[in-house]
C-alpha cells in the first residue's frame, strides 16, 4: 500500500513537470501598442488598434513569432503628448516590451521619443509625418509613414494637372500641421506656384469660419487642408456656408473620405485626398492580394468601412514590429533594433525597407512608402484621370 | 470691408453660442456656488440625445430638441439628488472634486456607448447659405441663434419674474431665512441644478447638428463656458449673454487680424484684462462690500 502511494506520488509529480514546463516556453511575445483611444482623435486610434489586432491574429493563426504567440499590449495616449510619454515609459518599465508600435500623432510621437532613448527600445512609427521625428537623431526611431516631405514630392508629379497657381494653407496647429505647411509650400514654390494665406486651427476648435473668411479675402485657388478628419469635416461644411471656391487637397492620409461623403455630404464633392490606402480599389495596391484579403477581414469583423485608410497602419507597423523580433531570434530591444534595419517585407501599403535619415551615426530608420491620390466625385470615391495614367 | 462684416457676423454667431454655453454654468456656478465641471458633459449628453431621438426614435428634429433637454435636465436632478444633497454644507473643494469624478465618468460613458467615431446630426435646413451682401451664413445658424437669444430671455424671465425664480434667488442668498419663509430648500437645490445642466442639453442639442458629435466635444465647452461666465460675472445673465458676444468677437477678429494660431490666446487675453480691470466681470452691478 505504502509502495502504492510513493508511485503515484511520484507519476503525479512526473505529470506535473511536464505540464508546468511547457507553459513556460510558450510565453507570448508582447508588443507594444501606443494609440489615442480617447480624446479627440479616439476614432483614428481605435481603428488602428483594430488593424493591429488584424496582424496579430493574422501571425498567430501561421504559428505566432520564435515559435511564442504574439501578445498587443495596447495603451491609451488620450490624444496627449503627456500621456504619449508616460504610456511609452509603463510599456517599457513595467511590462518589458521588446519593441512599440505608436504614437499616432507628430506631437505624441515626438513626446514619446526621449524615453524610448532613455530605456534603449525601439518604436515603429505607423502614422506621424512632421520631419522632425526622424530627424532629431533618435536611433531608436524606424518609421513606416511618410513624412509631409516625402509626401509633398509625391505630389510634385501631379502639379501640372492641378494647375495650381496660388495655394492657401489651413492647417492644425500642431508639429503635423506645422511641418505640412512649410514641405508641401517648398514643393509649391520650386515648381513655381507661390503660397498665399497660412492659417492654423486648434486641434480641438470646431469653428473655423475665422480662417476660412480670412482665405477667401484671397487670390489663391486652391487650398491645401492638413488636419483630422473630424476638423475637415467642418472645415468643408464652413467653406460651404461662406461660398469658398477653392480646390481642396488634403494632407496626411487620415482624411477618411467616405466618412467625409457621408458628413460633410456636397460639401466635400470635388475634394482631393492624400491616401496611402486605397480601400476602393485593393486590387491598384502594391499587392493587391494582401490588400484585398486585409479589406475582406475587416468587414468580416464588422468594422466600418471608413476606418480602412487608418487601420492598415495598424497591421503594417505590427507586422513590422514582430519580424524585427523574428530577425533578431529573440525579444530583446537591442537586438530588435539591429535586426530593424535588415526588415523586407511587404505591408498593406507595399514594401517596407528601412534607410537611413537623420544626423550621421544616431540615424532614425525610414521607409518609402507607397502614395496615392483621390478625388470626391458624384458622391463616390474615385481616382482622377491623371493619377490613374500615372 | 467685406471681410470685417463676415467677421462680424462669424464673430456674432459664435458668441451667440458661447452665451448658451455660459448661461447654463452661471446659473450653477453663480448662484449654487458650484464649479460644475460636468457642465460641458452635460452640454455632450444633450448633443447625443438629440442625435438618439432622431436617429433611432427617429422623431422630428423639432421634437429632439426639447427631448434632449428633458433628457440633459432629468440627469442633472438625478446628479444632484444622489452626489450633491448628500455633500450639502460641505466645502466648495469637495464638491468640485466630485464634479470632476462626473465629468470623467460622463465622458467615458459617452465614449463606451458611442465609440470615438464623430457622428453628424440630419437636419431638415437646407445647405445653401442666405447671401446677406457680401457675407453669408447656413440657415441652421440663424435659428440657433434665434433660439439661443430666446432662451437665454427666458432663462432670465424665469429667475427674474416667476415665483420659482425668486424663490431660487432666495434660497442661495439666505436658504435659513428661506426655509422659514416656506421655501422647499432641497427641491428648490434640485430644480436650479436640473435647470442649469437643461440650459446646457440644450445648447448641445443645437449646436450639435452645427459641428460634429464626438465624446470629448464637452471639454471645449466647458472651457468656453467657464470663460463667458468670467467675463460676464457670476449668476448674471445678462453678462453671460453679452460676454459670450464679446468673446466670440474678440476670437474672431483676433483670428482675422492677428493670427489664427493664437485665436483662444486673444480671448483669453480679453478675460485677463478684464479680471485686471473689472474684477467681478464686465457687467456686474456695483456691489455693497461688507
Amino acid at each position: 500500500m505504502k509502495r502504492a502511494i510513493r508511485a503515484l506520488t511520484i507519476a503525479l509529480g512526473a505529470v506535473l513537470a511536464v505540464s508546468s514546463g511547457p507553459v513556460r516556453a510558450q510565453e507570448a511575445v508582447k508588443i507594444g501598442v501606443i494609440q489615442p483611444l480617447s480624446g479627440p482623435v479616439a476614432a483614428s486610434g481605435n481603428y488602428i488598434r483594430m488593424g493591429a489586432e488584424i496582424a496579430r491574429d493574422w501571425i498567430n493563426a501561421k504559428g505566432g513569432v520564435l515559435g511564442r504567440k504574439v501578445e498587443l499590449l495596447i495603451e491609451d495616449n488620450k490624444s496627449d503628448p503627456k500621456e504619449a510619454a508616460t504610456a511609452a515609459e509603463k510599456l517599457i518599465v513595467r511590462d518589458k516590451v521588446p519593441v512599440i508600435v505608436g504614437a499616432w500623432g507628430s506631437s505624441m510621437t515626438l513626446a514619446a521619443m526621449p524615453k524610448l532613448e532613455e530605456y534603449g527600445v525601439p518604436m515603429v512609427v505607423e502614422t506621424s509625418s512632421a520631419a522632425t521625428i526622424t530627424k532629431r537623431g533618435n536611433p531608436w526611431i524606424f518609421r513606416i509613414s511618410p513624412p509631409s516631405e516625402m509626401e509633398a514630392l509625391g505630389l510634385e508629379k501631379y502639379l501640372k494637372d492641378f494647375g495650381i497657381k496660388q495655394a492657401d494653407f489651413l492647417a492644425v496647429n500642431t508639429d503635423w500641421g506645422r511641418g505640412a505647411v512649410g514641405a508641401f509650400g517648398d514643393v509649391l514654390k520650386r515648381s513655381g506656384a507661390s503660397v498665399g494665406a497660412v492659417e492654423f486651427m486648434d486641434q480641438a476648435a470646431t469653428d473655423m469660419n475665422a480662417q476660412i473668411t480670412k482665405v477667401k479675402a484671397g487670390t489663391a485657388d486652391t487650398l491645401f487642408l492638413t488636419t483630422s478628419v473630424e476638423q475637415i469635416t467642418l472645415v468643408l461644411k464652413q467653406a460651404q456656408e461662406q461660398r469658398l471656391a477653392r480646390k481642396v487637397i488634403t494632407t496626411g492620409g487620415s482624411s477618411a473620405p467616405s466618412q467625409l461623403i457621408k458628413q460633410a455630404g456636397a460639401a466635400a464633392e470635388g475634394t482631393y485626398h492624400i491616401l496611402f490606402f486605397l480601400p476602393w480599389f485593393p486590387e491598384a495596391m502594391p499587392d493587391g492580394k494582401l490588400a484585398r484579403a486585409f479589406v475582406d477581414e475587416w468587414a468580416k469583423r464588422g468594422h466600418p468601412f471608413d476606418g480602412l485608410t487608418e487601420g492598415f497602419r495598424g497591421h503594417d507597423g505590427v507586422l513590422t514590429a514582430v519580424e524585427g523580433v523574428r530577425i533578431a531570434g529573440k525579444p530583446d530591444p537591442k537586438a530588435v533594433r539591429e535586426a530593424l534595419w535588415q526588415v523586407s517585407v511587404m505591408g498593406v501599403n507595399g514594401p517596407i525597407k528601412f534607410e537611413k535619415d537623420g544626423p550621421a551615426g544616431k540615424e532614425s530608420g525610414q521607409s518609402k512608402p507607397s502614395i496615392f491620390i483621390v478625388q470626391v466625385k458624384d458622391g463616390k470615391i474615385a481616382l482622377p484621370a491623371f493619377a490613374a495614367k500615372k | 470691408m467685406d471681410q470685417l462684416l463676415q467677421h462680424l457676423l462669424n464673430g456674432l454667431l459664435l458668441g451667440a453660442t458661447y452665451s448658451l454655453l455660459g448661461i447654463g454654468l452661471t446659473l450653477v456656478f453663480g448662484l449654487m456656488n458650484v464649479v460644475n465641471f460636468a457642465h460641458g458633459e452635460f452640454y455632450t449628453l444633450g448633443a447625443y440625445a438629440a442625435f438618439a431621438a432622431l436617429t433611432l426614435a427617429s422623431v422630428g428634429f423639432f421634437l429632439a430638441i426639447p427631448l434632449a433637454i428633458a433628457a440633459g435636465a432629468l440627469a442633472g436632478a438625478v446628479c444632484e439628488r444622489c452626489l450633491l444633497r448628500p455633500l450639502r454644507g460641505q466645502s466648495i473643494d469637495t464638491v468640485m472634486l466630485v464634479m470632476i469624478g462626473v465629468w470623467i465618468a460622463m465622458q467615458n460613458a459617452e465614449l463606451l456607448g458611442w465609440g470615438g467615431v464623430a457622428k453628424s446630426v440630419p437636419t431638415p435646413f437646407p445647405t445653401q447659405p442666405v447671401v446677406l451682401g457680401p457675407a453669408s451664413v447656413a440657415p441652421l445658424r440663424i435659428f440657433v441663434f434665434v433660439v439661443s437669444g430666446a432662451l437665454i430671455l427666458g432663462a432670465h424671465l424665469l429667475l427674474a419674474r416667476t415665483k420659482l425664480g425668486r424663490a431660487m434667488r432666495a434660497t442661495f442668498q439666505d436658504r435659513e431665512t428661506a426655509a422659514l419663509m416656506g421655501v422647499s430648500i432641497e427641491r428648490i437645490h434640485t430644480v436650479t441644478f436640473a435647470f442649469g445642466a437643461g440650459l446646457a442639453a440644450a445648447a448641445g442639442a443645437l449646436l450639435g447638428p452645427v459641428f460634429l458629435l464626438y465624446p470629448s466635444m464637452g471639454d471645449l465647452a466647458s472651457l468656453k463656458a467657464f470663460s463667458v461666465v468670467i467675463l460676464g460675472g457670476l449668476g448674471n445673465f445678462a453678462g453671460a449673454a453679452l460676454g459670450g458676444l464679446v468673446l466670440g468677437v474678440a476670437e474672431e477678429l483676433g483670428a482675422g487680424y492677428v493670427s489664427s494660431g493664437y485665436r483662444d490666446a486673444v480671448g483669453f487675453l480679453v478675460i485677463v484684462a478684464v479680471l485686471l480691470l473689472r474684477p467681478s466681470g464686465l457687467f456686474a452691478r456695483a456691489e455693497r462690500v461688507g
